[in-house]
C-alpha cells in the first residue's frame, strides 16, 4: 500500500510502501542540456553547457570574471532566457516558461545579489519581510520568521535600523536573510563573499554550509578559490563559457 | 489562499498610507488641485439643483391669466365662467377678484404699506386658467382666441418664462457635463504622471519584487490604491468645498430672501451624490494610475 509522500521533495521523494520507507531517486533538481547564451551584441558567455545539479547538493561554480557565472545563476531564476538548449527545475522546463508562471518559479529560489539589491528606505525587518509578503504570510508568522531569519545570520539586535547604516558584510548577512526567509527549495548566491575579509568570508560560508545541512539546494558562484581549500563539495569550473571539470 | 490573498491587500493598503504620509505636503497639494477641479462642475450641478427646486416650486404647467378690463361686469364674469366651462381645453381655472388679489398683494410681499397709501385698488378681476397638457402653439391659439373675447383687457400664458428657464437649465447642465468630463480627463492625466514618478523612484523596489517572486498584480496593487485612495481624498475636499461655498452662498441668500418675505434654503449635496461623487473621484485616481502602471511597469525587467 502506498500512503504517500512523506517529506518536500529536497533530498529524495519517499513512500511508504507496505510500511518500509522506499526511495525513489528523483531526476535532477537543476538539469542544463546544451544550454548557450548568447547576448545581443553577439558575446557569447556560455556555450553548450550540460549540468546536473540534484536536490540538497551544495555546488560551487569558480572562473575568471566574465567565465559565464553570473549568466549561468541567472538563467536558472529566469532572470535571463537561454538562446538555446533547455532547463529544467523540479521537471519543470523554464527555457520556455511563460510570464504568468514566473513568479512562482522564482519563489522556490533565494537569491543573494552580488549588488544586494537592499531596499535603503526600509528597515532591515521590512526589507527581510518582502518575500513573505509577496508569499502572502500573515503578520505573526512573518514576524516570528523574519526574527529567525535574522537570528541565523546574526542581525536581530539590528531590526529597525536603515540598511544604509550597516557595514558591507552585515549588508551582505541581511541579503542571505532575505533569500532564505521563505524557505525556499534552492538557494543561489551570486558572489557571496566578494569584497569582505576573510573572517567575514568563513562566517558567511558557514551560513551557507548550514543550509545545505537542513536540506537546501546551495549554489554559490564565486572566483575567492581560498574559499575552497578542504572543500569536500562539488566545483564547476566555467572557462570562456564553457565547463572545464 | 484567500487569507494570503487578504494580507496582500492588507499590506498594500498600510503601504500606500506610509507613502501617503510619506510626503504629505506634496499629496496633501496634489489631493487640493483634484479637489478643487472636482468641486467646480459638481457645485455648479448642485446649485443648479437646487434652483430647479425652487423653480419646480413654481407651477410650469401651462396656464393662461385672463386679465378683465377694469369695469367688467358681474355679467361679463358670468360670460367668461360659461365659455371656460364649455372649453375642452381647460382642466380647471380659478377666479380672483380684485379685491382677493389686493389683499393676497399685501399679504405676500410685504407691501402692505404701499397698498394701504391707495386711493382705490387697481388691480383688475382675473381668471387663472389652467390649461390640459398640449403643445405650446395650441396654448398660443387659445389664449389668442380668449384675447379676442369680450371684456378682456389681456390673456397671458404664463408658462413661457418656465419653458425659457427649462431650455436654459438643459443648456447649463450640458456645459457643466463637458466641463466635468474636461476636468475628469485632466485628473486622470495627472494622476497618470504622479504614478509615473513614482514608478520611476521605486524601480530598485519593483526590480527586486520581481527577482524574489512577486506577481505584476502584487507591484501594481499599491500604486492602485493610491490612485483610489488620492482620488477618494479628492472626492472629499471637492465634498468639504461645496459645502462651504454654499453655507457661504446661504447666508447672503438669507439676507436677500429676507427682503422679499421668501424662504431660500441652499442644500449641499445628497447622501447618495455624495456617495456618488467620492466613488467617481476615486474611480477616477484608480483609472490614472492603472493606465499608468499599465504603461511603465512592464519597462522595469529585471537585468
Amino acid at each position: 500500500m502506498i500512503c504517500g509522500r512523506l517529506t518536500p521533495a529536497n533530498l529524495s521523494t519517499r513512500y511508504l510502501i507496505d510500511n518500509r520507507l522506499i526511495l525513489i531517486p528523483i531526476s535532477a533538481m537543476i538539469q542544463f542540456r546544451h544550454v548557450s547564451k548568447r547576448f545581443p551584441d553577439g558575446y557569447m558567455a556560455l556555450n553548450n553547457i550540460d549540468l546536473n545539479i540534484e536536490a540538497g547538493e551544495m555546488v560551487f561554480i569558480t572562473g575568471h570574471s566574465g567565465a559565464g557565472k553570473s549568466t549561468l545563476l541567472k538563467l536558472i531564476a529566469a532572470i535571463e532566457r537561454p538562446t538555446s538548449g533547455s532547463i529544467t527545475i523540479n521537471g519543470q522546463n523554464i527555457a520556455q516558461i511563460k510570464p504568468a508562471a514566473l513568479p512562482f518559479l522564482r519563489r522556490k529560489i533565494g537569491f543573494v545579489f552580488q549588488d544586494h539589491k537592499l531596499l535603503f528606505d526600509r528597515t532591515v525587518f521590512e526589507n527581510v519581510m518582502l518575500p513573505l509578503q509577496i508569499n502572502g504570510f500573515d503578520q505573526n508568522t512573518a514576524a516570528s520568521r523574519i526574527r529567525a531569519a535574522l537570528d541565523k545570520v546574526g542581525l536581530l539586535g539590528k531590526e529597525n535600523v536603515l540598511p544604509i547604516t550597516l557595514s558591507g558584510g552585515e549588508q551582505q548577512r541581511l541579503c542571505i536573510a532575505r533569500a532564505v526567509v521563505h524557505r525556499p527549495a534552492i538557494l543561489i548566491a551570486d558572489e557571496p563573499t566578494g569584497n569582505l575579509d576573510s573572517a567575514y568570508a568563513r562566517d558567511i560560508m558557514a551560513m551557507f554550509f548550514s543550509f545545505h545541512q537542513v536540506g537546501v539546494t546551495v549554489l554559490i558562484a564565486t572566483h575567492d578559490t581560498g574559499l575552497l581549500e578542504d572543500n569536500k563539495h562539488r566545483v564547476i569550473v566555467l572557462r570562456q563559457g564553457k565547463l572545464t571539470a | 489562499m484567500i487569507r494570503a490573498w487578504l494580507h496582500q491587500h492588507w499590506h498594500a493598503l498600510i503601504l500606500t498610507i506610509k507613502r501617503l504620509l510619506s510626503a504629505p505636503v506634496t499629496n496633501l497639494l496634489s489631493i487640493l488641485v483634484m479637489g478643487i477641479a472636482i468641486s467646480l462642475p459638481v457645485g455648479v450641478l448642485t446649485l443648479m439643483e437646487n434652483l430647479h427646486t425652487i423653480s419646480g416650486q413654481i407651477s410650469i404647467s401651462p396656464q393662461i391669466s385672463l386679465f378683465l378690463k377694469q369695469h367688467a361686469t358681474q355679467d361679463d364674469i358670468d360670460h367668461i365662467r360659461t365659455k371656460l366651462e364649455e372649453n375642452k381645453l381647460v382642466a380647471r381655472y380659478q377666479f380672483v377678484s380684485k379685491d382677493q388679489a389686493l389683499y393676497q398683494l399685501q399679504l405676500d410681499n410685504g407691501l402692505s404699506e404701499a397698498v394701504h397709501n391707495l386711493v382705490h385698488n387697481p388691480l383688475p378681476d382675473a381668471f387663472v386658467v389652467d390649461i390640459q397638457d398640449v403643445s405650446a402653439d395650441v396654448i398660443d391659439q387659445l389664449r389668442a382666441d380668449m384675447q379676442t373675447w369680450s371684456a378682456i383687457e389681456h390673456a397671458q400664458f404664463d408658462s413661457a418664462w418656465a419653458k425659457r428657464l427649462e431650455a436654459l437649465m438643459n443648456f447649463s447642465r450640458m456645459l457643466v457635463f463637458v466641463l466635468l468630463t474636461l476636468l475628469s480627463i485632466a485628473i486622470v492625466a495627472v494622476m497618470f504622471n504622479t504614478i509615473r514618478l513614482q514608478i520611476l523612484t521605486r524601480q530598485t523596489e519593483i526590480e527586486v519584487s520581481k527577482l524574489i517572486g512577486a506577481t505584476d498584480a502584487f507591484i501594481r496593487r499599491p500604486f492602485l490604491y493610491f490612485g483610489a485612495l488620492q482620488g477618494f481624498a479628492g472626492g472629499i475636499t471637492a465634498w468639504l468645498i461645496i459645502t462651504f461655498v454654499l453655507q457661504i452662498l446661504n447666508d447672503e441668500l438669507q439676507a436677500i430672501a429676507g427682503l422679499y418675505a421668501m424662504d431660500l434654503q441652499l442644500h449641499t449635496t445628497g447622501y447618495g451624490d455624495t456617495l456618488s461623487l467620492l466613488l467617481f473621484t476615486t474611480w477616477l485616481g484608480w483609472l490614472g494610475a492603472r493606465a499608468s502602471v499599465a504603461s511603465h511597469l512592464w519597462q522595469i525587467e529585471p537585468r
